[in-house]
């Protein structure tokens, strides 16, 4: 777009498709950056989930940029518009690039409300139904620094027929040039930049059609949707995001929606996808589990403890026991525990005086211990949630951060089969 | 903990703890230093000296039921200047128990605390949460709502379990009645709780590191409590409490009881009024010479958005707020009111549990805040004139005044214009 300065800046690129770079240029003036692969902060409502910024603020090294959610904010547009200076001045944000998407990638979003016109989105006074004029509008009060036009994502359910994907593609791009159209139109927008959406649902004709249309459009990156945990099984998945990143530009951005688990991110990665969002970890949190997989690669053992994100040293023992309560088998229910964390609500933590992971540097774990998050999970305490979102967020990001250095010193397979030890322990069994 | 219910039960250790705690007496932890007194009203200002900190009173100290403060992290209650709070016996004693909370190095350990703890005895949980309790010289019997087994929770056990606990204060098993009972039922109580207080005065394994307060009981019959005050400063604890007050009685009866109470304790000690927590409550209560208060409250309230100010309390989530771009109080300096907006709260109420932690800590920290100005005002002299103002900021008009504050004031020579 005119005026954008979002540029993406690639140090390596592995085997034609893995890349790692710094996506610079980001925020009003420029100032901020994001380093890829990596990973928005979850805030739908502008809020970690649990977090006041106080507590928030406890974790170092967060990703510049937030993901505020439209279906979140739609239902507020007249309080934004009359507050007239944005979402972020409103959700007391200050020093944040501000990234808003249509939907929250952890809430449920029914499908049979999209029409030719409108797509529906779902706050918690339920559905706000949405035009490309009234999608603008809702643009223009929130004041983001970077948005992903309006788009028929409604693909995802596994009986889908050919037609309705053709249609979701042709929908979408179809909104999109008319977002383009308004937002070229609009002085409120100048300097905003704009994703378009690569949809497709499960047919790699359409998602082959769908990204080489995007593409001639000035967009400033891509959100490649349809493609979220539980719409499909990883092997479609990361044939459907190979042949789509394929099409796409090199030097513009990818961010795929909806995918979180740490064996996913890493398939998508080597998949040519750089940017997703962390709305993982609140999940893991909501069903009182804690992140607890490993991701040291680092050749010194003592290294483990110094620093705060690459962490631990991962119980085996732990590891074994929790995986019989492992989720995968259920790929439509993300409520299920997998194999990345434990789950603290389990009586063996009642007596356990270990921080969550050994190692980690966050504020729960330099404080707090097993015990006590468990007892604050038995009693409902809302503590509980602080505690456990603040060790998810920590260990994620931190996992992202090891992601990197992993491709820098090309180790990527060694984190790979880091990450998955739990996994395949649990094969085994 | 089976070692410390013997020890309890047992006659010939709790002689030798007697003896223990009279060698010890010299090394009470717990200090009392007067550093101000209204010259007009019975308000004092005082540095209570704790084993973990030193306390600025008059204090409210937030109630931590479950072993935390109702979403706020420890670090964030250190940052309001938070200097005690309390536990509540009968909570952790059920879950997680006392023995492991013992292996945790005490509740200080268990909720990584560093300042200092309250607990109370439990025994007023006992007879408000649970329906099948029954009251004998005994202790309180009830079944647990957990297991469906039969507890006695006896004077040796509460003060076993608040040992095990740690706190800094631990409060007496009281004989807890209704304030709104009257009759024979009401004196019985009182000469209980006496025995209950030489039991467990007999009972505590730390007096070298834990206060053990005297409840001061008698219900609304000024004879009864008198009678009870007589007896209980005749033993040498390093605390007493006001009980049996804010449990529904007339607001009449409720500020005599109080006055009649710190007319005859000790000026030497400290005087805690329990369950007090409202905003005029606790001015007048201070100006009739209480010096701690706890109450639930300001953290429950918190969590239906309903933010405390100076002129009364503001519902967050009406509708009203949606627009309203100021903080909750222009002249707050708490985290939330320095960040964030009515209207971004009232909408954050829909859709995260961080809005009740924004209004938890605000109200928090305006409960700190009222106690501090308090507290500067008596110090300075000027603490008659800060109530006035107080009360004219709480009240749109004079004919507002709630008539038992204006008489309160009255009996100690404030008369507000
Ligand atoms: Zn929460
Ligand atoms: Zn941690
Ligand atoms: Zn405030």
């Amino acid at each position: 777009m005119a005026g954008s300065r979002m540029k993406l800046e690639l140090s390596r690129v592995i085997q034609g498709r893995v890349r790692l770079g710094v996506l610079k240029g980001l925020g009003r003036t420029g100032q901020h950056s994001l380093e890829v692969p990596g990973c928005l902060l979850y805030t739908p409502f502008g809020t970690v989930p649990h977090l006041t910024q106080d507590t928030l603020h406890t974790l170092s090294k967060l990703p510049r940029v937030s993901q505020v959610t439209l279906s979140n904010i739609a239902e507020h547009q007249e309080v934004l518009e009359e507050f007239k200076d944005g979402f972020r001045k409103f959700a007391g944000l200050h020093d944040t690039v501000l990234y808003c998407s249509l939907h929250d990638p952890a809430a449920p979003c029914p499908t049979g409300y999209t029409t030719n016109k409108t797509v529906s989105v779902w706050g918690s006074g339920g559905r706000i139904e949405l035009t490309v004029a009234k999608f603008m509008a809702l643009q223009k009060s929130v004041q983001p620094d970077w948005y992903q036009s309006m788009a028929d994502g409604e693909t995802w359910q596994s009986n889908t027929s050919r037609k309705r994907v053709r249609k979701s593609v042709d929908r979408t791009l179809a909104h999109l040039d008319e977002c383009l159209l308004a937002h070229q139109n609009s002085k409120e927008l100048e300097g905003v930049e704009v994703f378009g959406v690569v949809e497709g649902g499960d047919i790699l004709e359409e998602r082959i059609r769908s990204a080489r249309e995007t593409a001639k459009r000035p967009v400033d990156g891509f959100c490649l949707d349809g493609l979220q945990t539980g719409s499909m099984d990883q092997a479609l998945r990361i044939q459907l995001t190979s042949a789509v990143t394929k099409e796409l530009p090199e030097d513009k951005p990818r961010l795929l929606q909806g995918v979180g688990r740490p064996d996913e991110v890493l398939d998508c990665v080597e998949a040519g996808v750089d940017l997703f969002e962390s709305f993982f970890p609140f999940q893991v949190t909501e069903r009182g589990c804690a992140l607890s997989f490993s991701f040291d690669i680092s050749p010194d053992p003592e290294r483990a403890g110094s620093t705060p994100p690459t962490v631990l040293e991962l119980n085996e023992e732990d590891t074994a026991g929790d995986m019989q309560q492992n989720g995968d088998l259920n790929l439509n229910d993300q409520t299920q525990m997998t194999c990345f964390e434990i789950n603290l609500k389990d009586k063996r933590y009642q007596d356990d005086f270990r921080p969550l992971v050994d190692g980690c540097g966050c504020y729960c774990c330099r404080n707090h211990q097993r015990a006590y998050v468990h007892h604050l999970l038995v009693t409902n305490e809302l503590l509980a949630g602080v505690l456990l979102m603040i060790h998810n967020t920590a260990h994620y990001h931190g996992f992202f951060v090891a992601l990197r250095e992993a491709l820098a010193n090309d180790k990527l397979d060694l984190l790979k089969r880091r990450v998955l030890r739990g996994e395949q322990t649990e094969r085994k069994e | 903990m089976a070692a410390t219910v013997e020890c309890g039960s047992d006659s010939n250790a709790a002689v030798n703890n007697m003896s223990l705690k009279k060698a010890l007496k010299a090394a009470s932890p717990l200090t009392l230093r007067i550093v101000a007194e209204c010259p007009v009203t019975k308000a004092r200002a005082c540095d209570l000296m704790l084993p973990h900190c030193t306390v600025s009173t008059p204090v409210f100290m937030p109630v931590g039921t479950q072993g935390t403060l109702k979403g706020i992290t420890v670090d964030q209650l250190e940052g309001l200047g938070c200097q005690i709070c309390l536990g509540n016996t009968y909570h952790l004693g059920m879950r997680p128990g006392s023995d492991l909370i013992e292996r945790a190095n005490g509740l200080h350990g268990f909720m990584n605390w560093k300042r200092n703890l309250l607990t109370d005895s439990g025994g007023f949980q006992m007879v408000s949460l649970v329906e099948l309790s029954e009251v004998t010289e005994e202790g309180v019997k009830f079944k647990s709502p957990y297991d469906g087994k039969e507890i006695l929770l006896s004077p040796e056990k509460s003060i076993s379990i608040q040992n095990s606990l740690g706190s800094d204060i631990m409060m007496q098993l009281d004989d807890v009645v209704s304030s709104t009972v009257t009759g024979p039922r009401v004196e019985e109580a009182m000469h209980r709780s006496i025995r209950w207080l030489d039991r467990c005065i007999a009972a505590n394994k730390n007096p070298d590191k834990q206060n053990l307060f005297a409840i001061i009981q008698g219900g609304l019959n000024a004879d009864l409590r008198k009678a009870c005050l007589d007896e209980m400063t005749k033993r040498d604890v390093p605390g007493f409490a006001i009980g049996g007050l804010s449990g529904g009685e007339e607001k009449d009866d409720f500020w005599r009881m109080v006055t009649l109470s710190t007319d005859h304790l000790p000026r030497e000690k400290p005087r805690y009024l329990m369950g007090v927590g409202y905003a005029v409550d606790l001015v007048v209560c201070v100006a009739l010479g209480c010096d701690m208060f706890d109450c639930v409250f300001p953290t429950r309230t918190a969590r239906f958005g309903s933010a405390l100010v100076p002129w009364g309390s503001l519902q967050v989530k009406h509708k009203q707020y949606a627009k309203d771009f100021q903080p909750i109080d222009p002249d707050c300096q708490c985290p939330t009111c320095k960040r964030h907006s009515r209207a971004y709260l009232h909408a954050l109420f829909k859709s995260d549990t961080a809005a009740m932690h924004h209004i938890t800590i605000h109200n928090i920290a305006y409960q700190l805040n009222l106690m501090r100005s308090v507290r500067q005002s008596i110090v300075e002299g000027r603490f008659p004139e800060f109530i006035r103002t107080f009360m004219k900021r709480m009240f749109p008009s004079r004919d507002q005044y709630p008539s038992w504050a204006v008489d309160a004031l009255a009996s100690i020579n404030i008369t507000l214009e």
